[in-house]
């Protein structure tokens, strides 16, 4: 079985800035990580290649330091590693991003695309189901377990709703984004990270991918950012630097006199 | 794409058991005020099977000029295939310049594999929509890169302008039964091809806690709290006010609290009467989710913490001291009555 993981790479603090010409997102100079949903999927597939002994292989799209986000993937037990950089590739929106992952994913012998959830840098959750879209094939969005079917043609994902859940039976070839409480990441391997370091991250650019370039890109995103700002506020209340019991009284004396006590 | 020839805000009103969630009202109030803005209609789209006239009067009540039932023995339950291609056949049928659907998990599932399908963006988590002069161009402003900017996002190109909106953001008209407007019935084919998940289990389960978005009172925490012990000190209080209890991010990744309490971003946005931001420094992302409430008290001990800028009252104190004696004191204002 072959199981493609998709990550990214996201900062890993809330610490931002922006390019003030394009609005979009400077990553450069800030500590990075794998996104957590991700880890989680990753996980999910290292988990299936112990049981079945699947090749898991971890795709993603971003600058060239993205790979240290790879090498961890490997350094956790991941087969393969391959990171679509190209600066035409950059300022995509999500349609624009999923149309070159998916790509990506066409040159690739896969049956499960594993993907997270969503990003804790944009929080969009689109990518993983518009990514399922331009292959062609079933998505299960939310999952928080899975596994394989014993004729191994199959995968039985639980998947999350706000009221619930469904228990959903999807056969291969599929799509599944994966939350991150769905298990605990492993931690890398001494040996894993040794090898890591020297493994070859294969890099595909534009040229090795079969789409239009059209479709990729900021030229290829229907959506533009059209100002970004920092919010305003609005008129601040009273800000009392008081002892605690102080603090306590003016709360209740405020309460009161709102009727809300 | 030619643009031209599109036409109207077309809201998806989701349902559950054929339950027309409350999303659906609310997308249809802030639908409303972007139709009559454009001078063009609003069309809800409602998906399911046995749907009845009566559920479509109810949208019509609540704001639609057109609702569009597409019903089918398949589209009983939510399948993100079938549900796809029905949303995109009214999307062909109808041809709206702009598309609303709930930034529910179900909303979250459908509405990118139908952008990606008609080709079009798709804006998540929009907190503001409106129509720019001039171009007509729907203006989406979501919270942004980790909550530390408002990003306002067009789709000049593309049609329809597709946005989500998070459950609790827009507020739902009054129903007037006397409005009145156009029930159509679309047909679509759900073919077998389209059905390559099947559902083996649907489990519903009761909130056991009672939600934080219908709390009147929340006493939210963060991470000034400085531990978990600290954190459950909070449902003293909580219970003294007759609220809930909340938390930051922060709380709920540290774990001291579950995902249900989560108040922001890519949590719950809530609007209570009262809203006590206890040891919370106010990133942007959690501000998202809070700022409608009434009134927004908060306790910090760091006097430069954002959530001052947001908050109608301000202690600037050591937040762990203040909760207990704050419970004491509105014992005391209690016993006084």
């Amino acid at each position: 079985m072959n199981i493609v993981v998709c990550v990214k790479q996201v900062p890993d603090t809330t610490e931002v800035r922006i390019d003030p010409v394009t609005g979009t997102l400077v990553r450069e100079g800030i500590p990075s990580i794998i996104n957590p949903d991700d880890k989680g999927g990753l996980e999910a597939a290292l988990v299936l290649k112990e049981k079945v002994g699947a090749r898991v292989t971890v795709l993603s799209m971003g600058p060239p330091q993205a790979d240290l986000a790879l090498r961890e993937a490997l350094a956790m037990g991941a087969d393969e590693a391959i990171l679509l950089s190209d600066a035409r590739f950059g300022g995509a929106d999500t349609w624009a991003t999923s149309s070159t992952l998916a790509a990506a994913l066409r040159k690739l012998e896969w049956d499960l695309v594993i993907c997270g959830r969503q990003a804790i840098d944009g929080d969009t959750a689109q990518v993983g189901p518009q990514v399922a879209e331009h292959l062609g094939v079933p998505q299960v969005s939310y999952a928080s377990e899975l596994s394989l079917e014993a004729d191994g043609k199959a995968v039985v994902v639980k998947r999350v709703f706000e009221d619930g859940y469904q228990r959903v039976r999807a056969k291969l070839p599929c799509l599944v984004t994966a939350l991150k409480d769905m298990n605990t990441p492993r931690y890398m391997s001494v040996a894993g990270v040794f090898d890591a370091y020297k493994a070859e991250i294969k890099i595909w650019k534009l040229e090795d991918l079969d789409v239009d370039p059209a479709n990729i890109g900021l030229k290829g995103s229907p959506t533009r950012v059209k100002k970004s700002y920092t919010k305003g506020t609005k008129s601040a209340g009273k800000v009392y630097e008081v002892d605690p019991k102080e603090g306590a009284r003016i709360i209740v004396e405020n309460l009161k006199e709102r009727f809300i006590i | 794409m030619d643009i031209s020839g599109y036409k109207g805000v077309m809201v998806f009103a989701e349902q559950r058991r054929g339950q027309v969630q409350k999303i659906a009202y609310e997308l249809l109030g802030m639908g409303r005020g972007i139709a009559d803005s454009l001078e063009e209609p609003l069309v809800a789209v409602l998906v399911g099977a046995g749907l009845t006239d009566a559920q479509a009067a109810e949208l019509v009540y609540h704001g639609a000029d057109k609702v569009v039932l597409v019903d089918h023995p398949e589209l009983a339950v939510y399948m993100t295939e079938p549900y796809t291609k029905a949303l995109v056949a009214a999307i062909e049928a109808f041809k709206p310049g702009i598309g609303f659907v709930g930034a529910t998990t179900i909303g979250r599932d459908l509405a990118p594999r139908v952008s990606a399908r008609v080709k079009t963006g798709l804006t998540a988590d929009c907190t503001s929509l409106e129509v720019e002069d001039g171009t007509r161009n729907l203006m989406m402003t979501r919270p942004a890169f980790g909550g530390n900017i408002m990003a306002t996002i067009i789709c000049p190109e593309h049609r329809p302008q597709m946005s989500t909106v998070r459950p609790g953001v827009m507020r739902k008209l009054e129903r007037d039964p006397s409005r009145t407007g156009e029930i159509v019935r679309l047909p679509v084919e759900i073919l077998p091809e389209d059905k390559n998940v099947e559902i083996l289990e649907v489990v519903v389960e009761k909130a056991a806690k009672k939600n934080i978005e219908e709390a009147t009172v929340l006493v939210s925490g963060g991470r000034g709290l400085g531990n978990a012990e600290n954190f459950n000190r909070l449902h003293v209080l909580a219970d003294e006010l007759g609220g809930l209890v909340s938390a930051s991010r922060a709380v709920v990744d540290a774990g001291w609290a579950g995902a249900d309490r989560q108040v922001g971003q890519t949590g719950k946005t809530v609007r209570p009467d009262l809203y006590i931001a206890c040891g919370i420094s106010g990133m942007i992302q959690h501000i998202a989710g809070m700022e409608d409430s009434e009134f927004i008290v908060a306790v910090n001990k760091n006097a430069g913490a954002p959530i001052f800028e947001y908050a109608d009252l301000g202690i600037v104190t050591d937040v762990n001291k203040l909760v207990p004696a704050l419970a004491e004191e509105l014992r005391a204002a209690k016993a006084e009555r």
